[in-house]
């Protein structure tokens, strides 16, 4: 599905990804975790298409067609979906509204109907259910003075809506508590399918109970330094990002 | 070249969708402005002589008086002798129904959308439609007629009811009270005129398209509403006009008189011709409006939508004289290009506990500059009076500017007052947020900036507030990246 070949990007001429290679296959979940300033953040951006960031080198094709070509709301439309890290407020445009316009400007990408009042509101409601979101919380203003719990909520509540073939979960749990985090996670498990591919970006193995991985990879100074199981994943919670650095600092010296 | 700019490019290339003329033949004054072109206007319009002597003060008035230069504008100065002062669309007779409407005329509606026909048919909305100066249909006026409200042309009213145009005009805004005001007291053309009776509560929106046409020609709209005791009345406004390379003068008077417990709301969405990318052309628009809530619990409400002119001066105005009255004043003013706007509003509170609201939202882009002026002044025996302001700047792009004029006068300290003022930009990160769920640049765009003046949108009527929305995607189409 998604293919990350030698990928490099940089933002105001500093480089943060220095060469990433990934692979990942429909009905498959990633887990990306890393020390701070890895680089995880940036990858997610990079892959959603945010503009701060040059590629300068490397390729990275979804579904066999050329992703860094295309433009954020064409990946959006092509199925790439990004859980933001820090979702942005939208004074006065409700999660409904804002959702409706989403939809619709994708259906009318792949040649569908727009949806009808009914038929929208019906899918709402369905997949309110998934992410336990409250009705009230979706006519408030986007995200504003939402807690973090409900902004996450939101965006897994968008993801639910725009079911999306690859997702990337952009350290989705950072400031949760746990009760939301397992709210949170069971939405996304019950959106996996063979169909679909999650990324989970992550700092912690925390999420990882949750979200079980199929592969786990280390991003370090840019690279992807290691790739295991989730074994991996528990063996970092264990043992702290600090062997792996010097693992990884050993073998680039 | 950075993506805010590369997409302020792509915007400010946007021409104006509403561009065309009408070949009408004019029937129109000379150039020029003296006491002999006012009386030719007067005999034209077959007015009573204590309206022609009405004028002829009010442009002995104006002859005394200079421009104001106070506002945050800057624009030629107009050569006043260089305007034609009187031009009105040739027809037979009053027409009695659309049958009897030019058929060009009534073609310019429907590029504009606004097929009279249509409006009747569809929206129940009456119109009162106003090209070059002359009314050339009004609609409903039986169904208006029924329960005693008058709805029609300021000419007409001043035939048929001299007595109360005599009583009302100038009650609000004097002959004097300013440059612009003078000037249109002294040509004004035509306009509307709108009376309710006491107890009487208007079962639709009162509406008006205006339009400038011919060339050269001044547009000097004269607005009368009367609300009588108890009465209500919702009354809208709307323009656009064709493109055209030399500058258009309007200065417009709008007067508003609400008696004890009545209710006025005054709806404009303003898109005159701008200017093309460059600042050159577009409508000067110079206006007062003033409504006066004359008895106790009246109640004035003012709400508007500025997308057009090349330079606004306009401050939406309530007098709260009567006891317990109150004003409000929802403002959307969107600027782009060269345009200028200096608009905001003056609340004068009078009577005791009296309550006013001030809601700006002003949205600069493109080279544009944008002012809130506003003045909130309580006087004396104006005894447990409140204001709230709340004055909100978006900024799009690095080369626009927003300004913030509030004057506050206090004179009776149990008043209460709040000011809340905020400037943003839209940022980078709030579009990224929307492409990245599908949407693209310029759907994000509007959808926030409709998300941004929610409040005053919220405030028209349905139908308005459907095109208000439109014309603020249409204004800001790919304004940021």
């Amino acid at each position: 599905m998604l293919k990350i070949q030698n990928l490099h990007a940089s933002i105001e001429d500093k480089d943060i990804l220095r060469g990433i290679n990934l692979e990942v296959k429909a009905g498959e979940v990633h887990a990306i975790m890393g020390p701070n300033g890895s680089g995880k953040s940036t990858l997610a951006s990079v892959l959603a298409g945010r503009e701060d960031y040059e590629v300068s080198e490397g390729e990275a094709t979804f579904l066999g067609n050329d992703l860094l070509e295309m433009a954020p709301e064409e990946r959006a439309r092509e199925g790439v979906f990004l859980a933001f890290q820090y979702p942005v407020e939208i004074p006065g445009v409700s999660t409904t509204n804002f959702m409706k316009t989403a939809i619709n400007q994708v259906r009318e990408y792949r040649g569908q109907e727009p949806l009808d009042a009914v038929s929208f509101l019906t899918l709402m409601k369905e997949k309110m259910k998934l992410v336990d979101i409250d009705q009230s919380l979706l006519s408030r203003s986007l995200n504003e003075g939402f807690s973090g719990g409900e902004k996450k909520r939101n965006e897994i509540f968008q993801m639910a809506m725009l079911e999306p073939k690859l997702a990337i979960l952009d350290e989705t749990d950072s400031g949760l508590d746990i009760d939301a985090l397992k709210i949170v996670a069971n939405g996304v498990n019950k959106l996996k399918g063979k169909d679909n591919a999650t990324i989970v970006v992550t700092h912690y193995q925390r999420l990882l109970d949750y979200i079980v991985p199929d592969y786990v990879h280390v991003l370090y100074k840019g690279r992807i330094v290691k790739s295991g199981t989730k074994d991996l994943a528990l063996e970092l919670e264990e043992k702290g990002y600090d062997w792996i650095k010097e693992e990884a600092d050993a073998a680039t010296a | 070249m950075s993506k805010d700019d590369q997409i302020l490019e792509e915007f400010t290339s946007k021409e104006y969708e509403h561009g065309w003329t009408i070949d009408i033949e004019s029937e129109q004054a000379p150039k020029g402005l003296n006491e002999d072109i006012i009386r030719f206007i007067s005999a034209k319009k077959e007015e009573p002589e204590w309206l022609l002597e009405w004028r002829l003060n009010a442009f002995r008035t104006w002859s005394e008086m200079k421009e104001p230069l106070w506002a945050n504008v800057s624009f030629p100065s107009i050569n006043y002798q260089d305007i034609i002062y009187y031009s009105a669309p040739k027809q037979k007779a009053t027409p009695k129904s659309l049958d009897e409407v030019d058929p060009e005329l009534l073609d310019t509606f429907k590029k504009l959308g606004i097929s009279l026909e249509e409006q009747k048919r569809l929206t129940g909305v009456a119109v009162d439609a106003v090209i070059d100066s002359v009314s050339v249909a009004t609609t409903f006026k039986d169904k208006l007629a029924e329960l005693g409200i008058i709805f029609c042309s300021f000419s007409e009213a001043v035939k048929e009811h001299p007595e109360l145009v005599k009583k009302y005009i100038g009650s609000v805004v004097p002959v004097s009270d300013n440059y612009y005001a003078a000037l249109n007291s002294a040509v004004f053309s035509d306009g509307s005129f709108c009376y309710i009776p006491k107890g009487v509560r208007c079962p639709m929106e009162l509406s008006t398209y205006f339009r400038i046409n011919a060339a050269n020609t001044g547009q000097f709209e004269r607005t009368l509403i009367v609300a009588e005791e108890g009465s209500y009345v919702s009354y809208l406004e709307g323009c656009t006009a064709p493109m055209r390379d030399e500058n258009q003068l309007h200065a417009a008077v709008v007067e508003i008189y609400v008696k004890a417990d009545a209710e006025v709301k005054y709806s404009t969405v303003q898109n005159w011709y701008p200017g093309d990318k460059e600042g050159k052309g577009g409508i000067y628009n110079l206006v007062t409006k003033r409504g006066i809530c004359a008895g106790d619990n009246a109640k004035l409400s003012w709400t508007q939508v500025e997308t057009g002119s090349a330079v606004t001066w306009k401050y939406p105005s309530c007098i709260l004289k009567g006891d317990n009255s109150s004003g409000e004043f929802y403002s959307v003013a969107v600027t782009n290009n060269y345009q200028q706007a200096d608009t905001g509003t003056k609340m004068i509170h009078i009577g005791k506990n009296t309550k006013s609201r001030i809601v700006s939202k002003g949205v600069s882009a493109g080279k544009s500059q944008n002012s809130y002026r506003g003045q909130v002044h309580v006087m004396k025996r104006a005894e447990g009076s409140r204001n709230f302001s709340q004055c909100d700047s978006l900024l799009m792009g690095n080369n626009c500017g927003a300004h913030t004029f509030p004057y506050i006068d206090i004179e009776n300290k149990s008043a209460q007052v709040e000011h809340e003022a905020t400037t943003s930009k839209i940022g980078e990160d709030q579009i990224f947020y929307c492409t990245q769920r599908g949407i693209d640049e310029e759907s994000a765009v509007a959808l926030i900036v409709n998300g941004y003046c929610k409040e005053v949108l919220n405030q028209l009527p349905m139908e308005f507030a459907v095109e208000a929305q439109k014309l603020l995607a249409l204004t800001l189409e790919g304004s940021v990246g």
